[in-house]
C-alpha cells in the first residue's frame, strides 16, 4: 500500500512537471511578453524601450532557466537596472529579493499579479478558500440528492418513478448554468425576493443563506442530473445481476435487497464520476462566480486570463492540475475500498 | 398415501412481448415426493429454467402463468401473498444456480451472505447464526471454514463458490432444493465432487430435489425419477430405470443415440444426430412438437391435435407424450448405423519436442509493486501428430491445453523447445510473420460460435473474405462458387449465404465456423472445445460433420476438450495434461484401459455416464487444482493424488516423475511402481 502511494506520488510529480512546462511555455510566448512590457511601460513605447524592459526584468534569460527558477530549483538573480546599477523590482507593488536566492513555487513564491497589483499568494489563497467553501456546499447538496434520485429511479427500471426522475435529471443536465442561474435569480431574487441575486457581500460579511443559496444551487442542479443518470444506469445493471436474484430468492424483501445487496455494488461506478466533478467544479464555478460576483478562484482565473496576468495564470493552472491529480488518487483508492475484487490480497 | 412436496399440474407459462404472446411452457405436470430427487432434462430453450423460476414465483415481469397450478406442501403458490412468498423462499424452497460466481454478492463477505438467510427466517442471535453457518460450511467440506467465512467470493475457486451456494441453500433446512444446472460451469473432477456432496446432503437432511440439467449422465447419477422436456412440454417422465432402460419417446431415444458412449468410437458406433432443429416458440408445429424431426412421424396421426401425456405402464409411473407409443418397435436398431473402417494415419506432420511456454505474470495492476512471477503454462511437452490422425488434448481448465494450441497457431511464441510442422519450425513465428500458405494450412475451430462471426456481415461474404485472404480463387465469381461448395460441404442450404449470423442457430453458426476453417484446404485443424457451447443433439451433428470432412480431406485434427466421452469417440491418440505437464499419452484404447495414470483414472471416474448398465469405480479427488503461479513441488498431481501413499518415501513431493514408456508409445509421468500399475482394474465396466 505504501509503495503504491509513493509510486502514485511520483507519477503525480512527473505529470505536474510536464503540464506546467507546457503552460509555462504558452503563457510566455513572445506576444504575451511584449504585451506585458507595453502595459508596464508606456502605451507607445518604442521597440528598444520594450526590449530593454524585458532584458532588465530577466525575461530574456534562457527559457529553461526561467522555468527552473519559477519552479524553484534554480536560483533567481535579482534584476539590476543597467543605468543606476541598483536592484529594481519588476513591478512597483511587489518586493523582489535583492540577492541570489531560490524563490520559486516550491519555496512558496508564486510571483506577482499585475492585475490585482499584489503578490499572487495574497490573492490566490483567499480566492481558493472562498471557492473551496462554495464547492463544499455544492457537493454537500448535489451528491446525496443525486445518489438518492439515481437509486430510486434505477431500482425499478421503467416504472413511473423512474421515468419522472429521468425526465427531471435530463432537463437539469441540459440546462447550462448561465440559463438556470438567470432563471433562478429572476424567480427567487427579483420576483419572490427570498434570496440575494449577488454573492458579493459573502466575501466581506461572510456567507448567509440569503446571499449564498443561489450560487450553490445553480451548479448543484446542473451536476445533479448527470450523477443521477450515472447512478441510475449502474443501479439498473446491478438490479439484473444474478446475485440480486439470489438475495430475492433467499426471502429478502424488495427494499432489503436494494439496501443490503444492490446499493454498495451500484455505487462503485458513480464514485469515479463524483470524483471527476471536483475538477469540473473548480473551472465550472467560473460562470457562477462571475454571474454572482463572488470573489473566488473562478473570478481570479477570468481576470488573469483577460489581463495577461502571467504569474497568476501559471498559479491557477498549477492549482487545477493538482486538484485533478489528487482527486484521481482519492478516486482510485476509494474505488479499491468499495470494490473488494481489486483490493490487495 | 404420501402427499407430494411439489405438485405441478398442467402448468402453462407465457411471455408477452409487444407483438405476440409466446408460450414458453405448456401443459407441464410433475410431482416431487418427500425425500425424492426429480430430474428435469432438456436442451436449451425447452423451458426447464422457466419452470424452476415459476415454482418460486420469480418470473420476469413479462412472464405469466396462464393456466394450471403449482402446489407446494399442499399450498397453492399462486394464492400466496408477497409476505408468505418471502417466508417460503430461502427457508422452504431454496435454489442453487448455474454460475456460482455471479450468484454471490461480490462486495459482501461469505459469512454475512450465509448468516443473512438465518436472520431472515429465524429468530437467532448473531453467535447462533455464525455457529450454524460455520457448521454448514464444514458440512459442504470446505477446508479452513473460519477463513472462508471471512473471505469475499472472488477469493474462492469456482468449486468452492458452488459449495457455498449449496451451503446457503441448505442453511434453513428447506424441504425442496432446486438445482439449475449446478455443475455446468465447473470442471469434471470438481463436478464429481459437487454431485457427490449434493447426493450425500440430500440424504442427510431428507431434502427433496428438483435437479435441472442438460446432461443425462448427471441425472442418472443423482435422481430417482426424471422428466424429459422438449419445446416447452414434458415428453416423457418416469422412474429413472424405466426411462433410461426402456425409452418410450422418440426424442428421448434421439438424445441417447446422439451421445457418444464410452467404449465406442466413430468407427464402431457412429452418432445419429436428431435431424432438423428446435422449433422457435412461435413457430411450433401443430400436434406433436417433435413431429417434423421424428423418424416415426405419420401424417394425419401426429400432426392433428395436441398430444396428451399418457400412462404407458400398469403402475402408472411411466408417461410418454407420443401418439404412436404402442406402434413403434422401440428395440429396432437405428437405421443409419453404418460402420466405417478407420482411416489409416499417414506420415508425421507435427513434431513437438520439449516445448515450454512461460508467462511473466504482471503483479496486481493497482497495488502492485511485488516482483513479477512466472506462470509455467506449458512445461516440457513432446508429442507428434500424423496426417489424417485425430490427436486429443484432454485436461481441466488451466492445464495449458489452450496455450499449447495458441503456440501452434502462432498466437503465442514458445519460450523453449521446438514445434516442427512439415519440415519447418514454427514455435517462434508469430502469426504476423507467417505466410498465407502456412496460416491457411493450420486453421482453428473455436469454442463459442456465437462470438466468432462478425454480426454485421452476411455469412457468405465472411467465407469469401477468408478465401480472399488466403489468395484462393481467381475472381469474385470463382470464390462465390467455392463458398457455395463449402456450404454444401457443411450441409447448409446454399440460401444461407445471404443470411446474417443472428439469423442462425448455434449449430448452424458452428457449421459456418467449420466451413471457414476448411476454406483454405488446411492440413491441420485445431479444434478448441468445438462442442462445449452446443446442445447434445447439435453436438452429434457437428461431431459427425467434422469426422466426415476430416476423413475425406485427410486432415490432421488436434482436438482440445475436457469431455472424455467425445474424446474417446473422435480421437486416435490422446494426451492428458495437468498443470502444464503431459501426464499420460497413448492411443485411445491405451488411455481408456488400465494401467492408468492416477489423474486419468480420476478423470474417467468423474464422467457422468448416461448408461444405466455401466458400473464404475468412484474416485473423488480432494482439493482444488493448484494455481500455475505456485505449482506444487515434485509431481504436479501430488497434492490431489489418491495413489500417493503407494509410492515409498517422499519421492512424489521431491522429484518430477520422468516420462516413462510402458509399451507401444503408451507413456506416463508417474512414480508408481510397475507392479501397482499392472494390478489396476478398469474404472468402467
Amino acid at each position: 500500500m505504501l509503495a503504491f502511494f509513493l509510486r502514485r506520488l511520483g507519477v503525480m510529480a512527473m505529470t505536474m512537471l510536464c503540464l506546467t512546462f507546457v503552460v509555462f511555455y504558452l503563457v510566455n510566448l513572445e506576444p504575451n511578453l511584449r504585451k506585458l512590457a507595453i502595459s508596464q511601460t508606456e502605451m507607445h513605447a518604442s521597440d528598444e524601450h520594450i526590449e530593454s524592459w524585458l532584458t532588465r526584468n530577466g525575461y530574456r534569460r534562457s527559457f529553461l532557466e526561467r522555468y527552473a527558477a519559477w519552479i524553484g530549483i534554480w536560483p533567481k538573480k535579482p534584476n539590476i537596472d543597467p543605468e543606476t546599477s541598483k536592484q529594481v523590482s519588476r513591478f512597483t507593488y511587489c518586493e523582489e529579493p535583492s540577492v541570489v536566492v531560490y524563490a520559486g513555487v516550491i519555496e512558496g513564491d508564486f510571483g506577482c499579479s499585475t492585475k490585482f497589483k499584489t503578490k499572487v499568494a495574497d490573492k490566490l489563497l483567499p480566492a481558493l478558500r472562498a471557492t473551496g467553501l462554495l464547492m463544499f456546499w455544492v457537493m454537500v447538496t448535489m451528491v446525496p440528492v443525486a445518489l438518492f434520485l439515481g437509486i430510486l429511479s434505477g431500482m425499478r427500471e421503467g416504472s413511473k418513478l423512474d421515468r419522472s426522475i429521468s425526465v427531471i435529471s435530463i432537463a437539469t443536465t441540459s440546462t447550462p448554468e448561465y440559463v438556470s442561474g438567470v432563471v433562478l435569480t429572476i424567480i427567487f431574487g427579483t420576483w419572490l425576493g427570498w434570496l440575494n441575486g449577488s454573492a458579493a457581500s459573502a466575501t466581506g460579511d461572510g456567507i448567509t443563506f440569503y446571499n449564498f443559496t443561489l450560487p450553490v444551487i445553480t451548479p448543484a442542479i446542473y451536476g445533479m442530473g448527470y450523477i443521477a443518470r450515472m447512478t441510475r444506469a449502474s443501479m439498473v445493471e446491478v438490479m439484473t445481476a444474478q446475485y440480486i436474484r439470489t438475495a430475492r430468492l433467499k426471502g429478502l424483501g424488495f427494499y432489503a435487497v436494494v439496501l443490503k445487496h444492490a446499493l454498495r455494488n451500484a455505487l462503485i461506478a458513480p464514485f469515479t464520476v463524483i470524483m471527476l466533478q471536483f475538477p469540473w467544479l473548480l473551472t465550472g464555478v467560473v460562470i457562477v462566480e462571475v454571474m454572482f460576483r463572488y470573489q473566488g478562484f473562478g473570478l481570479a482565473l477570468v481576470e488573469a486570463a483577460g489581463n495577461n496576468d502571467i504569474d497568476l495564470m501559471l498559479s491557477c493552472s498549477l492549482v487545477s492540475v493538482l486538484l485533478v491529480l489528487v482527486t484521481q488518487l482519492i478516486s482510485d483508492v476509494g474505488y479499491a475500498f468499495l470494490n473488494p475484487r481489486i483490493r490487495v490480497q | 398415501m404420501v402427499e407430494p412436496i411439489l405438485d405441478i399440474r398442467n402448468l402453462s407459462i407465457s411471455f408477452s412481448t409487444r407483438a405476440v404472446e409466446i408460450p414458453a411452457v405448456m401443459d407441464f405436470s410433475c410431482q416431487v415426493m418427500p425425500g425424492e430427487a426429480m430430474g428435469l432434462v432438456g436442451e436449451s430453450g425447452c423451458g426447464k429454467s422457466t419452470v424452476a423460476l415459476a415454482i418460486l414465483r420469480d418470473l420476469a415481469r413479462i412472464g405469466r402463468i396462464t393456466s394450471g397450478s403449482i402446489h407446494f406442501n399442499g399450498r397453492d403458490m399462486a394464492k400466496l401473498s408477497e409476505h408468505e412468498l418471502r417466508q417460503i423462499r430461502g427457508s422452504e424452497i431454496a435454489m442453487v444456480y448455474q454460475e456460482p460466481m455471479a450468484s454471490l454478492n461480490p462486495t459482501m463477505k461469505i459469512g454475512r451472505q450465509l448468516t443473512e438467510v438465518l436472520f431472515i427466517h429465524e429468530m437467532v442471535t448473531k453467535e447462533q447464526a455464525y455457529a450454524r453457518a460455520l457448521d454448514m460450511v464444514k458440512a459442504v467440506k470446505l477446508p479452513d471454514p473460519e477463513r472462508i467465512m471471512g473471505s469475499y467470493p472472488h477469493q474462492l475457486s469456482g468449486g468452492q463458490q458452488q459449495r457455498i451456494v449449496i451451503a446457503m441453500a441448505l442453511l434453513a433446512k428447506p424441504k425442496l432444493l432446486i438445482l439449475d444446472e449446478p455443475t455446468t460451469a465447473l470442471d469434471v473432477t470438481v463436478e464429481a465432487g459437487i454431485v457427490e456432496l449434493v447426493k450425500e446432503l440430500g440424504k442427510k437432511f431428507g431434502t427433496s430435489m428438483l435437479f435441472i440439467s442438460h446432461n443425462l449422465g448427471l441425472i442418472l447419477e443423482t435422481c430417482d425419477r426424471v422428466t424429459v422436456m422438449y419445446s416447452g412440454e414434458a415428453v416423457e417422465s418416469g422412474p429413472i430405470r424405466d426411462v433410461f432402460g426402456s425409452v418410450r419417446h422418440p426424442y428421448t431415444q434421439g438424445l441417447f443415440r446422439s451421445m457418444p458412449l464410452l467404449g465406442t468410437n466413430r468407427n464402431s458406433r457412429p452418432l445419429i444426430p436428431i435431424p432438423g432443429q428446435l422449433p422457435l416458440p412461435h413457430e411450433r408445429p401443430k400436434g406433436c412438437h417433435f413431429g417434423p424431426r421424428c423418424s416415426h412421424f405419420v401424417d394425419g396421426v401426429c400432426n392433428v391435435s395436441a398430444v396428451a401425456m399418457r400412462s404407458i405402464d400398469e403402475a402408472h409411473t411411466h408417461h410418454s407424450r407420443c401418439m404412436r407409443v404402442s406402434e413403434i418397435d422401440w428395440h429396432a436398431p437405428p437405421e443409419a448405423a453404418t460402420q466405417t473402417g478407420a482411416a489409416g494415419a499417414g506420415p508425421e506432420l507435427l513434431n513437438v519436442k520439449g516445448l515450454k511456454k512461460y508467462y511473466k505474470a504482471a503483479a496486481s495492476e493497482l497495488f502492485g509493486g511485488r516482483e513479477a512471477r512466472t506462470v509455467k503454462a506449458v512445461e516440457e511437452v513432446s508429442f507428434t501428430a500424423r496426417e489424417a490422425e485425430t490427436l486429443a488434448i484432454v485436461g481441466e481448465s488451466g492445464c495449458g491445453k489452450s496455450t499449447l494450441a495458441k503456440v501452434l497457431l502462432g498466437l503465442e511464441t514458445a519460450t523453449e523447445g521446438t514445434a516442427r510442422y512439415d519440415e519447418t519450425e514454427i514455435q517462434s513465428d508469430p502469426i504476423e510473420r507467417r505466410d498465407t500458405k502456412l496460416i491457411s494450412s493450420i486453421q482453428m475451430i473455436f469454442q463459442n460460435p456465437f462470438d466468432t462471426l462478425n454480426p454485421s456481415y452476411s455469412v457468405g461474404s465472411q467465407i469469401i473474405r477468408t478465401l480472399e485472404r488466403f489468395g484462393i480463387g481467381a475472381s469474385r465469381e470463382e470464390r462465390s462458387e467455392m463458398m457455395l461448395n463449402l456450404l454444401d460441404l457443411v450441409k447448409l442450404p446454399r440460401a444461407f449465404a445471404t443470411r446474417m449470423p443472428r439469423q442462425l442457430s448455434g449449430g448452424q453458426k458452428q457449421r459456418i465456423g467449420v466451413a471457414r476453417a476448411f476454406a483454405g484446404h488446411p492440413r491441420m485443424i485445431i479444434a478448441d472445445e468445438p462442442m462445449s457451447a452446443l446442445d447434445v443433439s447439435v453436438q452429434a451433428a457437428i461431431t459427425e460433420l467434422l469426422t466426415t470432412i476430416q476423413r475425406q480431406s485427410r486432415t490432421t485434427m488436434v482436438l482440445i476438450s475436457h469431455d472424455l466421452s467425445l474424446v474417446r469417440y473422435m480421437a486416435d491418440r490422446i494426451i492428458v495434461m495437468y498443470l502444464g505437464h503431459i501426464v499420460e499419452q497413448g492411443t485411445a484404447e491405451q488411455i481408456f484401459a488400465p494401467p492408468y495414470h492416477p489423474y486419468t483414472e480420476a478423470l474417467l471416474s468423474a464422467i457422468p455416464l448416461a448408461d444405466s448398465a455401466a458400473k464404475k469405480r468412484k474416485i473423488v479427488l480432494e482439493g482444488e487444482i493448484p494455481s500455475a503461479l505456485s505449482p506444487p513441488s515434485g509431481c504436479p498431481f501430488q497434492t490431489r493424488c489418491h495413489m500417493k501413499s503407494k509410492v515409498s518415501g517422499s519421492l512424489c513431493e521431491q522429484v518430477v516423475p520422468p516420462m516413462r514408456e510402458l509399451k507401444d508409445g503408451h507413456a506416463m509421468k508417474c512414480h508408481l511402481p510397475i507392479e501397482i500399475l499392472d494390478q489396476m482394474t478398469p474404472v468402467i465396466s
